[in-house]
């Protein structure tokens, strides 16, 4: 088992307990789509493609009240050390589920009937807390799309790892360590849109460990907002 | 879960009644439904439960037998843990591979069997790295009147606490069963699922169907018998606020010691 952490505090990656790794954000990386964003999360190497509001099919999908939000979250085969192989596991389509409802709370569906906004993500390289950094991607990719939305969705994941919660776990702490907790939020509304965990946390544990996603949600949120100021307010201006 | 198609009046009605403190089948908002466990059910299995909770209801296998393990957790037994909701539980269930809603329903009651480590893996090893016992809990939803996740982690929990496992040898580096003798599953800790939902402001214990279809969020907690959380899952289409959180997971702790006691009785 290789060591997770040395006594003064250090992760296997180098990086401080409230540490989050590098991330950038490219708003606008493909040409088809209606909305995009490339995300680099650590070695997380993330696009996202949103389109949408369109027709929806098949056409019995459709809600004559509200539009609808669909999700696709893939791993391509060469994303892992272990070639993955291609058709969608169970995991791949629980996340799917998972960052659907994390990012509807943002979307105004109710203004768009019988559509669908489609959300498409690919992993090109995975290395822990994917489905985080998903998120940050397509909520970005949504606003660039012009859909309306109530706020961004942010997300970070905290955990425990050598008895000490930590910000942002990465692939090794996530296969040894003692627990995994990703979370979403909209920042400026202050609600939690995605939250899971596994591991063995107390009730103490339970509240530094969202309070210190939260955290991190807070740090991407900049990011997030950068990244769309830099594409639409390339000149400066506000 | 699909839906009921809940008709306006019965959601206004819900929403009235919150406001009272009250739910439309008489419960307290951190009541759950009576819940009923009958074990050894499937004589053939190596362990079984059938739940009742509420007008939902579940029945579980627990099969064991030898096989591989994983190829990097050869020091562990296998454990896989599925659920599903048969066509004849629901009129909207049809026979086909499984919806996301299904898959997720298996993933959140595996997760926190898992999470909580309630099976010592590690004494189900016959020979490291090649040779272990495997668990496979199986649920199957009978009938399905809402929190279907709760129930199959109730029937899950008490089928594993109901299992005898047969002793296996090994001969020529492959396991033989040794006829006639068998032992309690090496269980650790007790694990509860308690889930709840959000309506407005309210956050209730164990939805029913009619809540499910008008709650705005739903979140699934696993404690286990030390007063830890070892598994979350949020889900519905809106979100909770941290103090919302805190408090689901006092809930989570505090309806999960009852249930706790029920299956102390089982052991």
């Amino acid at each position: 088992m290789t060591q997770l952490m040395t006594e003064d505090g250090i992760r296997c990656d180098g990086r401080r307990v409230d540490q989050l790794r590098n991330i950038s954000i490219k708003v606008g990386v493909l040409k088809n789509a209606d909305g995009s964003a490339y995300i680099e999360f650590g070695k997380n190497k993330i696009l996202a493609g949103v389109f949408g509001p369109r027709d929806v099919h098949p056409k019995h999908m459709a809600n004559q009240d509200t539009g609808i939000l669909r999700c696709r979250y893939h791993m391509s085969p060469f994303s892992v050390t272990e070639r993955k192989n291609p058709a969608p596991s169970r995991r791949e389509i629980e996340i799917s589920k998972v960052l659907k409802e994390a990012l509807q709370p943002a979307l105004i569906l109710k203004d768009f009937p019988r559509t669908v906004i489609d959300v498409f993500v690919e992993v090109l390289q995975a290395d822990g807390g994917s489905r985080c950094a998903a998120l940050d991607a397509a909520a970005v990719a949504l606003a660039d799309a012009g859909i309306p939305m109530r706020d961004l969705v942010s997300a970070c994941a905290a955990g425990k790892v050598a008895d000490r919660i930590v910000l942002d776990v990465n692939n090794e702490e996530d296969q040894e360590g003692q627990a995994d907790m990703p979370v979403a939020i909209m920042p400026n509304i202050g609600k939690v849109t995605l939250m899971q965990l596994d591991g063995i946390l107390t009730p103490d544990e339970y509240k530094t460990c969202l309070q210190t996603a939260i955290g991190g949600c807070r740090t991407v949120y900049e990011v997030q907002r950068r990244a769309l100021v830099e594409k639409y307010f390339e000149s400066g201006e506000q | 879960m699909e839906s009921a198609i809940l008709d306006q009046l019965k959601l206004d009605k819900i929403l009235d009644l919150l406001k009272q403190g009250k739910r439309l089948d008489g419960r307290a908002l951190d009541e759950q439904r009576p819940l009923t466990i009958e074990t050894g059910v499937i004589p053939k299995a190596n362990g079984s439960a059938r739940v009742k909770f509420g007008d939902t209801e579940v029945i579980t296998g627990v099969k064991v037998q030898p096989d591989k393990p994983f190829p990097d957790l050869g020091d562990k037994g296998i454990l896989i843990c599925t659920a599903e909701i048969l066509p004849l539980a629901d009129p909207y269930v049809e026979p086909g591979p499984p919806t996301e809603d299904v898959i997720e329903l298996a993933r959140v009651v595996d997760r926190g069997i898992r999470e909580t480590e309630m099976i010592d893996l590690h004494q189900l090893v016959l020979i490291e790295d090649k040779s272990v016992v495997g668990i496979f809990i199986d649920s199957s939803v009978i009938d399905s009147a809402g929190n279907l996740f709760d129930a199959c982690s109730y029937a899950s929990v008490a089928a594993v606490l109901s299992s005898t496992i047969p002793k296996y040898e090994i001969k020529d580096e492959a396991p033989v069963l040794v006829e006639g003798v068998t032992s309690k599953p090496p269980v650790k800790t007790l694990p509860v699922s308690v889930t709840m939902a959000r309506i407005g402001d309210y956050i209730i214990v164990d939805p029913s169907k009619e809540e499910e279809a008008c709650m705005d969020a739903r979140i699934t907690i696993t404690t286990n018998s030390a007063g830890n959380i070892c598994a979350l899952q949020k889900g519905g289409d809106d979100g909770f606020s941290v103090e919302q959180l805190v408090k689901c997971s006092e809930l989570a702790l505090s309806v999960g010691t009852k249930i706790r006691k029920k299956f102390e009785q089982l052991m």
